[in-house]
């Protein structure tokens, strides 16, 4: 009986957090690229695992294109975004052989494959793995805190738009990660007022203070947040470094600031 | 769920064929080996072709029959694929259109986003359904539309934790055990993603057609994209596509922001072979009657965003 050689993947990986929401559409994969971003360029080794097998978002606002999956003996090689390594990455995208392909699959069958993402991707040493998730509170949410039952989860970082169909759901989040014992770093206000570009009004399109008062609401941190940046959005879409693109806007510098909020906090524990 | 029952009744299948081989080779060796040989032979191809013959019958029971639900002539979907486009938006302001549009159309809403279910708050309704006569949970209604959402049966705060085989049983209990009554459209709100809820609708339940919304993001495109590809290899009819978060107008300055991108909806409906329905502009509008219960169609009937929702039927 061999040694299974996924129990190893993980035991260089100093933090793993989830990225949940609830609600669709909030931003949870331009948060988790962002933070991930903001962290590599203040000089941590990162990885990113994209559970949502049905929407992966993460290759595209990373621009790494479709290469193939190379295995070694450890597991899966996760795609690196460059040459010095510092972000990781491994996404249901990267398997399939028609990128418009739709993966139409029922629970069974996602659990499979997130159990093979937490145990077979040879990770290496990282600081932290930034686990994307889909909306909801299903299967692939179930299978990934099983998978890491052996590891561990240091945190979730719950993000949330301001309007109240949003927190509604986000709320229902926190209270799955309290009820299965996931720690709640923080809650993240996503697209959080917008700034006209001709006459600098501040529109609060999607509402203001939602996550905040969620955050007090359920006794979490409020991490900050984050405007609706139509600079960031495109840089997503083009799968551009908006961290190097534009280091001196509000919105980096409210990503920065909740990216080293959490390195804090995990590094406390 | 279908495949584990498949490879269940195979396993059982090939076990039973096994033995029957075994006995007849029993009760046929007086006759010499090699005949013998040859005549096993001969069963054992007879009987893989009773088998697969069999197998195949199997299978076609497997898939469910669709089955309209009583009392309902046509359905739509709504469905994206991504989260967040506005999916629960639309399709509320969408049964809200069909019945302005033509009021002797009596126009239904279930919400079928067990995990995120929008439509209590988009519609402004509270409460738990009560029971029929025959043990039919009774839609409550406003606006004049009868809607049924996981979220009357759920507290607000507690989330609901379940795997697919439990989401495909709560679907066919809000399909089928719901006091409809005589509705000409059931407009279904659909969660996001590919998964065990679109099967289970769209294999239990003939849909007249699925309405795919989208922001022009190519993000929210890429999923679209997957959503619409879903429906064509379940065989629903794709009605067209909505582009949703059009264009921001800044109420100061009326300058236009594409703050997600421009026409990307339209593009892809064009790639897709698909209708394009129409643009609904971002507007706070929208969002702050929805936060209140009150769609749009209804609060401000007038306003120019609402025009579209109208020409949507």
């Amino acid at each position: 009986m061999f040694p299974r050689a996924g129990d190893g993947n993980l035991s260089q990986v100093r933090h793993v957090v989830l990225i949940l929401s609830g609600k669709g559409g909030v931003g949870k994969s331009t948060i988790t690229t962002q933070l991930a971003l903001a962290l590599t360029h203040a000089g941590n080794k990162v990885g990113i695992l994209d559970t949502d097998l049905c929407g992966p978002s993460i290759p595209r606002m990373l621009s790494v294109g479709r290469p193939d999956v190379h295995q070694c003996d450890s597991g899966w090689v996760p795609v690196y975004t460059d040459s010095r390594k510092n972000l990781a990455l491994m996404s249901i995208g990267f398997l399939l052989a028609d990128p418009d392909e739709a993966v139409v699959w029922r629970g069974p069958k996602k659990t499979a494959l997130i159990g093979q993402f937490v145990s077979d991707v040879a990770w290496g040493e990282l600081d932290v793995l930034l686990v994307d998730t889909p909306p909801g509170t299903s299967d692939e949410h179930l299978a990934i805190l099983e998978n890491l039952k052996k590891h561990r989860v240091d945190g979730a970082v719950l993000v949330t738009t301001p309007q109240a169909v949003s927190t509604g759901d986000v709320r229902r989040e926190i209270t799955f990660c309290k009820k299965t014992g996931v720690r709640v770093l923080g809650v993240i206000e996503n697209m959080s007022g917008f700034v006209c570009p001709h006459c600098s009004e501040c529109s609060n399109i999607f509402s203001k203070g939602g996550g905040e008062e969620l955050a007090k609401l359920t006794g979490s941190v409020f991490l900050g947040c984050v405007p609706l940046d139509p600079q960031l959005s495109s840089s997503i879409e083009e799968g551009k470094d908006f961290a190097e693109l534009f280091p001196d806007s509000t919105t980096f510098s409210a990503i920065s600031s909740i990216s080293h909020t959490i390195l804090n906090s995990l590094q406390t524990t | 769920m279908a495949l584990f029952t498949y490879s269940i009744m195979s396993h059982l299948l090939r076990l039973s064929a096994n033995k029957a081989s075994v006995l007849r080779t029993g009760t046929e060796g007086k006759c010499g080996a090699a005949v013998c040989l040859q005549f096993i032979r001969c069963q054992r191809s007879v009987d893989t072709k009773a088998l697969q013959e069999r197998q195949k019958q199997h299978m076609a029971k497997g898939l469910p029959r669709q089955k309209p639900i009583t009392g309902v002539k046509q359905v739509i979907v709504v469905a994206s694929g991504k989260g967040g486009v506005g999916k629960s938006t639309t399709a509320v302001n969408l049964a809200l259109a069909l019945m302005a549009n033509d009021s002797s159309k009596s126009v239904g809403l279930l919400d079928a986003d067990v995990y995120g279910p929008s439509i209590p708050k988009l519609m402004n309704l509270k409460g738990n359904p009560e029971l029929s006569d025959n043990n039919l949970m009774i839609p409550l209604t406003n606006y004049g539309v009868p809607c049924m959402s996981m979220g009357f049966l759920v507290d607000d705060a507690a989330p609901i934790v379940w795997r697919g085989l439990m989401v495909m049983s709560a679907m066919e209990k809000l399909l089928r055990q719901v006091d409809w009554g005589s509705l000409d459209y059931l407009v279904i709100d659909m969660p996001p993603g590919t998964g065990d809820v679109q099967l289970s609708i769209t294999q239990n339940i003939p849909v007249a057609g699925a309405v795919i919304v989208s922001t022009p993001q190519d993000i929210a495109l890429l999923d679209a994209r997957r959503g619409a590809e879903m429906f064509k290899k379940v065989n629903v009819p794709i009605l067209g596509l909505v582009q949703n978060m059009s264009v921001f107008h800044c109420p100061k300055c009326q300058h236009q922001t594409h703050i997600f991108g421009s026409d990307g909806a339209r593009q892809l409906a064009h790639t897709l072979g698909e209708e394009f329905l129409g643009d609904v502009p971002l507007h706070l509008n929208i969002r702050e009657s929805s936060d209140r219960g009150q769609p749009v169609v209804v609060s401000c009937p007038q306003s120019p965003e609402v025009w579209l929702i109208f020409f949507l039927p």
